[in-house]
């Protein structure tokens, strides 16, 4: 027990150390907070990877934590006390719901790093922000949708009306209606972002409404078991999911955070850690498309092709013309969206079957 | 047929009723030894982490109070219900009810910021937890309709009126969409007991006095034997002059109104704007506190400061060894177990009988 202690007023003390100058470090202690659990196969499984992803790239010099399942009220602001406490030098707050508590304990810890996923607050010089495009995916998978469907209408299983979600809609739509114009896609709110029961639910009720291809924005496997067992198409969510679907998955949106995790933990490393916004996408690798299957192979090079020329810069999904759910004009022939309007969206797009809760 | 039966001991053995926590206790730990030896991981400092390190630092027991206060607070209300026999399972709703009713001030009048703010905000928070738990209490009282039932579907309804308050009309305007209201200013805040070293604030102040208020009315007033005789023998309550129907009222408006006034004390605590997040089901857990607390409400402080520690305890030996959230939360439940087991083995025997009818005076 006494061994504890020491072990925490030591780690307490090379802290209070590094704050002194921005000097590189022997060491440096990574730790992570995750809103669900690692085994959901999907959001928190991701954030998980990349912490073994850094274990792996970076070896003895990092030193890791995690804490999972953390409720996103009270409770975040205490663990990340704790965390802050216990040595962490830089600490991933990997949910949208922790922007508050990560602000309030980074200006009591300004030596400590924090690194918030999907927020959009940075009040102390200490926080930096980081997302993922992952609407580059979404709009492949319109395209793979639109061209396998023989309905020409696709499910959505969505979690909660915010512009990320609102945003992979969207983005999904317009991939589909580049293939066929009348590509309807139907949507369901799930509310909730891992509840296997409701998600397959939400599944079969919109294969009972005839759409012959399920997309979802929520984190557990289900509705790919459900496709499955239906007989139809289904993509993935956040992790590879083909284990869970080798017939049924087209393929899967993958985020992978292990590129920036492991920059910023040598970032701290090397003693150059700034604060930053950030939202990467395929380019920058962090978001992958699982492997092209259960499609025919013109289709598969076509995806491929897309996801090139966004790699590279030469596509955008977001390009005008885009006209709004409500019919008025959005974007004009050959303008691309801005990244403000995208991260505050807050319509659809026309050609979404559903009425945005407001 | 071999069967299990607990049979009422005709008294309680006054030492067993002391030695039963201590017994229970001794029992977890050495259910813990067992479960992370067996994990691999080194049971001593597993155990250090889970019940002794969240206490050996000062922010780490303002932490402790911030994280009681609501549970206790919710728990001393049940007490009169479940001891008057009147089964409230719906404080999580009249728990976020609390919220919402207290947070309208902050939220819809953010101009209105002066002295009188948060105690307007706590009276409506009570105002709005008892309202909530008035509409059980008359549907049984009129119609009697079961109030285990229509507490706990109303709690569904209250969590998706909260939600639905914070992705519409109540979001904050600023907030790219996202649930949540604005951040109330500082006259809505309950202020913090000693700001220097944590950040626990008033609320655990209301959480013992509450707790204090509620044992002298059941201990020493006349309204208090009224709990108790209509709880446990409703006729003979008859018989006194006590009516059951005022009582369900009378409990189910104290609860609900502790319950609001937890509500409003989160928010305006620890979150200090509302989400649809707010509860993690404290008015669930508190059920477990009450009981624990043996439905004493002093016993209540103590229930909720263990169930507390066990949270912190958790997290604790989540980051120092490594020991997964599921472990810590299945040894919570292994603490739980045993105190409530060897609970009710001082109440009751157990008897095998072999065939034949069930003893009388058997549950």
């Amino acid at each position: 027990m006494r061994k504890l202690l020491l072990a925490m007023t030591a780690a307490l003390a090379t802290t209070a150390m590094t704050g002194l100058a921005h000097a590189q470090m022997e060491k440096v202690k990574a730790c992570f907070i995750y809103v669900g659990p690692i085994g959901d196969f999907g959001w928190s499984y991701q954030h998980h990877q990349g912490l073994l992803a850094v274990e792996q790239a970076l070896g003895d010099k990092v030193e890791t934590a995690y804490l999972e399942s953390v409720p996103e009220g009270a409770d975040s602001e205490r663990a990340l006390e704790r965390f802050a406490r216990s040595g962490c030098n830089i600490i991933f707050t990997t949910s949208f719901g922790y922007m508050d508590a990560t602000n309030k304990v980074a200006g009591k810890f300004p030596d400590v790093k924090f690194e918030h996923a999907t927020g959009y607050k940075r009040e102390h010089p200490n926080v930096s922000t980081y997302n993922a495009r992952f609407y580059e995916g979404r709009y492949i998978q319109g395209v793979i949708a639109a061209t396998m469907s023989k309905a020409g209408t696709a499910g959505y299983i969505a979690s909660f009306p915010i512009p990320e979600v609102v945003m992979g809609i969207n983005s999904f739509v317009l991939g589909a209606q580049s293939v066929n114009p009348d590509f309807k896609v139907k949507v369901v709110w799930a509310n909730t972002w891992f509840d296997p029961g409701k998600e397959a639910d939400a599944a079969k009720a919109l294969i009972d409404q005839g759409v012959d291809i399920i997309t979802q924005h929520t984190d557990s496997t289900a509705p790919m078991q459900v496709a499955t067992e239906r007989g139809i198409k289904a993509f993935g969510q956040a992790s590879d999911m083909i284990k869970f679907g080798p017939e049924t998955q087209l393929t899967s949106i993958i985020d992978n955070w292990a590129p920036y995790y492991i920059k910023r933990v040598q970032a701290v490393l090397d003693g150059n850690w700034e604060q930053v916004d950030v939202w990467a996408g395929m380019k920058e690798g962090e978001v992958v498309m699982a492997e092209y299957t259960n499609m025919p192979d013109d289709l598969k090079a076509k995806a491929a092709e897309i996801e090139a020329k966004i790699k590279s810069g030469e596509f955008h999904p977001f390009t005008g013309p885009i006209t709004k759910q409500d019919g008025t004009e959005w974007l004009k022939a050959g303008e691309v969206s801005d990244d403000g309007t995208l991260l505050g969206m807050n319509f659809y797009v026309k050609g979404v079957d559903d009425q945005l809760p407001q | 047929m071999i069967r299990l039966e607990l049979t009422r001991r005709p008294q309680h053995s006054a030492l067993f009723s002391l030695v039963s926590p201590l017994l229970a206790l001794a029992l977890t730990l050495l259910a813990g030894v067992i479960l992370f030896t067996w994990l691999g991981k080194p049971p001593a400092a597993a155990l250090y982490s889970y019940f002794i390190e969240p206490l050996t630092e000062m922010w780490s027991l303002h932490e402790l109070a911030i994280k009681a206060a609501p549970l206790i607070i919710i728990a001393v209300g049940l007490c009169v219900c479940y001891l008057s026999n009147n089964w409230n399972i719906g404080a999580e709703g009249q728990f976020l009810m609390g919220a919402i009713a207290g947070s309208a001030l902050p939220v819809l009048a953010p101009q209105f910021a002066n002295g009188a703010t948060l105690p307007l905000m706590i009276l409506c928070g009570m105002i709005g937890g008892a309202a909530w738990a008035a509409i059980p209490a008359l549907l049984k009282t009129r119609f009697n309709a079961n109030e285990i039932l229509t507490s706990l579907m109303l709690v569904y309804v209250a969590q998706l009126f909260l939600d639905w308050l914070v992705r519409g009309p109540w979001r904050n305007p600023q907030g790219f969409s996202f649930p949540g209201t604005i951040t109330f200013n500082e006259f809505a805040l309950l202020p913090e007991l000693m700001p220097a070293s944590g950040r626990a604030n008033l609320g655990f102040v209301f959480a013992l006095v509450v707790a204090v208020l509620v044992w002298f009315l059941l201990t020493r007033t006349l309204k208090g034997f009224e709990v108790r005789v209509l709880g446990q023998s409703p006729r003979a309550g008859r018989f006194a002059g006590f009516s059951p129907a005022k009582m369900t009222v009378f409990a189910f408006l104290v609860s609900g109104a502790l319950a609001g006034l937890a509500g409003i004390s989160e928010v305006a605590g620890a979150v200090q704007h509302l989400n649809e997040k707010l509860s993690i089901g404290y008015g669930f857990t508190a059920i477990i506190v009450a009981f624990l607390g043996r439905l004493n409400p002093l016993g209540a402080v103590v229930a909720g400061l263990l169930l507390a520690l066990t949270y912190l305890g958790g997290e604790a030996a989540q980051i120092s060894l490594g020991i997964s959230d599921k472990i810590a939360r299945a040894f919570q439940g292994a603490l739980l177990f045993f105190v409530l087991a060897c609970d009710t083995l001082i109440i009751y025997k157990i008897r095998l009988s072999f065939g034949g009818r069930r003893a009388t005076g058997s549950v």
